[in-house]
């Protein structure tokens, strides 16, 4: 076998063999195989990506430049503010839990299981995943409902790329998330106050939008383990949290599944949760945010800025009772 | 220990320690390492120590109980105005750098707010402590009306848990560990007042008028 570069691997070129050969024989491969200097600089990328904890690989062929509502043209956000501080309570509740209880997350192998009410229910291995549609770069902004604000060069696809495949069936009215959960891997959890492993959910309108995305990759690269890898949801309208994080499992419903920060607070967070800055949380204002990097709140727009795109999808809803 | 602790360097190096917190702020902030929210986090610092130094500062009472550390009470009033201090600190931050004077929406966040409300109560009522931290208010006010108003403390440690608690969104171990804290405080000055009471009442009882020892606030 021969050993590539790390830049020109994608994905489907690490998975499988660490999935098929088992981790050991994985690296014993690699050092038979080993040989050129070049190639023994990379083995540590190799190795990690391979099971004991996932490091963000290149990925290639994404398009990019894209124009329109895909894409805001607005500054990102640096790559270290947007990785090293997030929420992700299976890794603790501070900001800077994520980044540093996720280090040895084991994203691979993974599969996400596609169930419920389809035609063809199935389960994608990553490696089918990261092949099923084109990937493109998505620039959107991200509103956590803490206030705080985000502008993140996101990698995927529309999720109803994926759901199409599955074939819903008349009676799917919803979709349910649910997130990878391991005590072991993510101990963090347990004290975190809100019920794991972490779940979320759209109707099927809303999970069908091309806005809605399936994300594998975020700034050129394979999603970071404390941003969800290997597969997580971005909902750019909507508040952050429902953008869930390390997905497992997919299940088209007829009823509105529960979510996870709705069983924790239902009067604080809302099944729908759009941003809006005319309706508060309960305990603070959200009409305005900070962006990270900048100084000066700013105002907060509705349905953060994705009006144009998404208001139709509420016509005749009440967006204070249904927040 | 007592000998430590009339030590005349002792008062310095209280005094130094405490500016610590600050210190480390600074130095963060000219390392540019405030992490990506400089604002939340100097605010959630500066809450952070404030809540603390109440906690210290009712701490002294207790303490001073054990043998040989009678003269911590030369702490605790510096430790008391640091309490103030880091207050000062976090609700300067959240005037000037959260809300950016902007006096209409901090109003109303008092009002509405029910988090900010109990936390700006708690820091208005440390204000008439500050002032009356000297020797020479002692004196104007007599000791016992002074130790009346001192006792405010008791709310501020109060408002301060509440505050924190009802400003987390889910994971409340934190503010569980200060109400810990502030309750066992608490508890020990009922203790202390109900044990003085009922002494004083058997002194009383058995024809001796022995002076209040009441020196718990």
């Amino acid at each position: 076998m021969l050993i590539k570069r790390a830049s020109e691997l994608t994905y489907a070129d690490i998975t499988p063999r660490g999935l098929y050969m088992g981790r050991r024989n994985f690296l014993l491969g690699l050092l038979a195989a080993g040989g050129a200097a070049a190639a023994w600089k990379k083995l540590p990328r190799l190795v990690s990506a391979a099971g004991t904890g996932s490091v963000p690989v290149k990925l290639n062929g994404v398009i990019t430049g894209l124009k329109g509502p895909y894409t805001t043209d607005e500054k990102a956000t640096s790559y270290n503010d947007a990785t090293h501080y997030n929420n992700f309570y299976e890794f603790g509740t501070d900001k800077s839990d994520p980044a540093a209880n996720a280090t040895n997350f084991k994203a691979s192998p993974w599969t996400v299981s596609v169930e419920g009410e389809v035609a063809k229910p199935r389960k994608f291995t990553m490696d089918e995943i990261m092949k099923l549609a084109p990937l493109e770069e998505r620039i959107y902004r991200h509103r956590c409902v803490e206030a705080w604000s985000i502008v993140v060069p996101w990698i995927g696809y529309s999720f109803s790329a994926l759901a199409k495949l599955a074939e819903p069936t008349s009676q799917a009215r919803y979709v349910a998330f649910e997130s990878y959960y391991d005590r072991r891997q993510m101990p963090w959890g347990a004290g975190s106050g809100i019920d794991l492993p972490y779940v979320e959910g759209l109707r099927l309108d809303e999970a069908m939008h091309p806005l809605t995305l399936l994300c594998v990759g975020m700034y050129g690269e394979t999603l970071p383990n404390q941003d969800g890898a290997p597969v997580r949801m971005v909902i750019p309208w909507k508040y952050g949290f429902k953008s869930i994080k390390s997905i497992v499992k997919i299940r088209f419903v007829k009823k509105e599944p529960p979510t996870t920060w709705n069983i924790a607070n239902a009067r604080e967070y809302g099944f729908y949760s759009n941003v809006n800055p005319t309706v508060d949380h309960p305990r603070w204002s959200q009409a305005k945010e900070r962006r990270l990097g900048e100084f000066l709140k700013r105002p907060t727009l509705m349905f953060n800025g994705y009006g144009e795109q998404v208001a139709s999808l509420y016509a005749g809803m009440d967006l204070r009772k249904n927040y | 220990m007592n000998r430590i602790l009339t030590s005349k360097w002792a008062k310095l190096a209280v005094f130094l320690a405490c500016l610590a917190p600050l210190a480390n702020l600074l130095w963060r902030a000219a390392h540019g390492d405030l992490t990506a929210n400089p604002i939340e986090f100097i605010t959630h610092r500066t809450g952070d120590w404030t809540l603390r130094f109440v906690v210290l500062t009712l701490a002294i009472t207790p303490l001073r109980k054990i043998p040989h550390a009678g003269q911590l009470i030369r702490f605790r009033r510096m430790l008391g105005l640091f309490a103030f201090f880091y207050g000062c600190l976090h609700f300067g931050t959240w005037i000037g750098l959260d809300k950016f004077f902007d006096w209409a929406e901090m109003w109303k966040d008092v009002q509405k707010r029910r988090f900010i409300t109990v936390g700006f109560t708690g820091f208005v009522l440390l204000i008439p402590l500050a002032i009356t931290s000297t020797a020479g208010w002692i004196r104007r006010l007599g000791g016992r009306r002074w130790q009346w108003l001192h006792r405010a403390i008791y709310l501020t440690a109060i408002a301060g848990v509440i505050h924190y608690y009802w400003l987390v969104k889910s994971d409340v171990r934190k503010p569980r560990q200060y109400a810990c804290l502030v309750g066992v405080l608490l508890a020990w000055r009922l203790g202390a007042w109900l044990v003085a009471r009922r002494q004083h009442r058997s002194g009383r009882s058995a024809g001796r008028q022995e002076p209040a020892t009441a020196d718990t606030a």
